[in-house]
């Protein structure tokens, strides 16, 4: 089930079980917020891996497809749309990496929103410390302010030990710089900034030096992919939200000893895919967040 | 208590004490020359061995080394990572203060399998 959001039916979404994650993020959130959704939105896709065969996802050809013609479907189309990493699913080749990522890049053209931000996984840039993905998409981390929110990419897989390093973390310090701290930052990451489970490298090895430069700054979120999951999480008052992928599904941060692939569910292909749409209201600094499905079959 | 990390290009060139972890309660700090050595090789998408028996209390000498890439080698659980580099070999000297079963896992991307690449440290009474 796809599900619109639009100012009028906000508040029935909201008693959709498992359809709308409501968050707490901002402080306002729950008085004037429902009526602010739409103020604007974006949608988040992550963890695409094209170029992944196997039995974890036998549609893998068409997932993606599929997630973009339900978001091209929308109607109301988001402001802009991010990719946060694991563009394309690794490759020893650097010959086939460039092809997986032109492929990519082929493929979601196809959507109707122009205004596309892209972010590199480990998947896409750890094996050549992100060479090719900046020869597609340019920068691996930047920062861009939309309607008055202030966004930040962080590149946390360039890096193969899973690193931000010390020239990005100086770079987002001087950013966060320039910024005052009642002002909204929204970050968007790869791998999650907080430890949710170093056993199964869901974490970044600095991550905890970003979240103190962003911890003087009241109404922050962080949304990021990598465990192929809905999540969510507080580091004080910073919010971290993971999302879905559009390949397979992995277990519950740290429920087994090894992060195998959750198996293809015949019956339900494409179940615990999806993509996620985030609301903003403007006035009233609330988030809302609402998971689009993959079209099974 | 502390792991300590010694990587060289050869053992008997090992002279640099280039990082210390920490390793919570189940690794102390052992030097004796005359401790065993075990040598794990990493490589794409495995550990060789990919599983090592420790005895409790007993002072064992860990050497990391890797054939085609960095690897990392981490037991999160007991605090202690270091890298395996090609051409080099990493001392760990440790002694095992607690029995039981301890993941290690690869934290260096290191290709498609990299999720997948683990072993495991038994230690027994």
């Amino acid at each position: 089930m796809s599900i619109t959001v639009t100012r009028r039916n906000i508040m029935q979404l909201a008693g959709l079980a498992g359809a709308t994650y409501m968050s707490g993020l901002f402080p306002t959130f729950g008085k004037a917020a429902a009526a602010e959704y739409d103020d604007f939105h974006f949608v988040q896709f992550s963890d695409t891996h094209w170029g992944y065969a196997g039995p974890a996802n036998p549609d893998s050809a068409h997932t993606l497809e599929k997630a973009i013609a339900t978001v091209n479907a929308l109607a109301e189309q988001p402001d802009f749309i991010v990719f946060t990493g694991d563009l394309t699913h690794t490759t020893d080749d650097a010959k086939e990496r460039r092809a997986r990522l032109a492929r990519f890049r082929e493929i979601v053209s196809a959507l109707r929103v122009k205004t596309v931000r892209f972010m590199p996984g480990e998947h896409d840039a750890s094996l050549d410390q992100g060479a090719a993905y900046r020869e597609f998409f340019g920068d691996s981390y930047y920062s861009f302010d939309h309607k008055g929110v202030h966004f930040i990419a962080l590149d946390n897989v360039s890096d193969p030990h899973g690193a931000i390093g010390e020239a990005q973390l100086a770079w987002l310090a001087a950013d966060l710089g320039q910024r005052k701290p009642e002002e909204r930052i929204v970050v968007f990451t790869h791998r999650p900034l907080f430890d949710l489970a170093p056993d199964w490298d869901w974490a970044t090895k600095d991550g905890a030096r970003a979240i103190e430069l962003l911890m003087p700054f009241r109404k922050v979120a962080v949304f990021y992919g990598h465990i192929h999951q809905e999540h969510h999480h507080m580091t004080g008052h910073i919010a971290h939200h993971a999302a879905k992928s559009l390949i397979f599904p992995l277990p519950a941060p740290g429920s087994q000893p090894r992060k195998l692939p959750l198996p293809w569910n015949p019956e339900h292909g494409g179940a615990g895919l999806g993509t996620r749409d985030v609301g903003i209201g403007l006035k009233s600094a609330a988030i809302e967040m609402v998971e689009h499905p993959v079209q099974e079959g | 208590m502390s792991i300590r990390v010694i990587r060289a290009g050869t053992l008997a060139g090992a002279a640099g004490l280039l990082a210390a972890f920490a390793a919570g309660n189940l690794f102390a700090v052992a030097s004796s020359p005359a401790e065993p050595v075990i040598r794990i090789t990493a490589r794409r998408f495995e550990y060789i061995p990919p599983s090592i028996t420790l005895k409790k209390g007993q002072p064992v000498t860990l050497e990391l080394t890797a054939e085609d890439t960095t690897h990392g080698f981490k037991v999160s659980e007991l605090g202690i990572r270091a890298d395996a580099i090609p051409g080099k070999v990493t001392v760990l000297h440790v002694t095992p203060d607690k029995a039981g079963k301890f993941y290690f896992a690869c934290d260096v991307f290191c290709g498609a399998e990299h999720d997948y690449m683990s072993g495991e440290i038994a230690v027994t009474e």
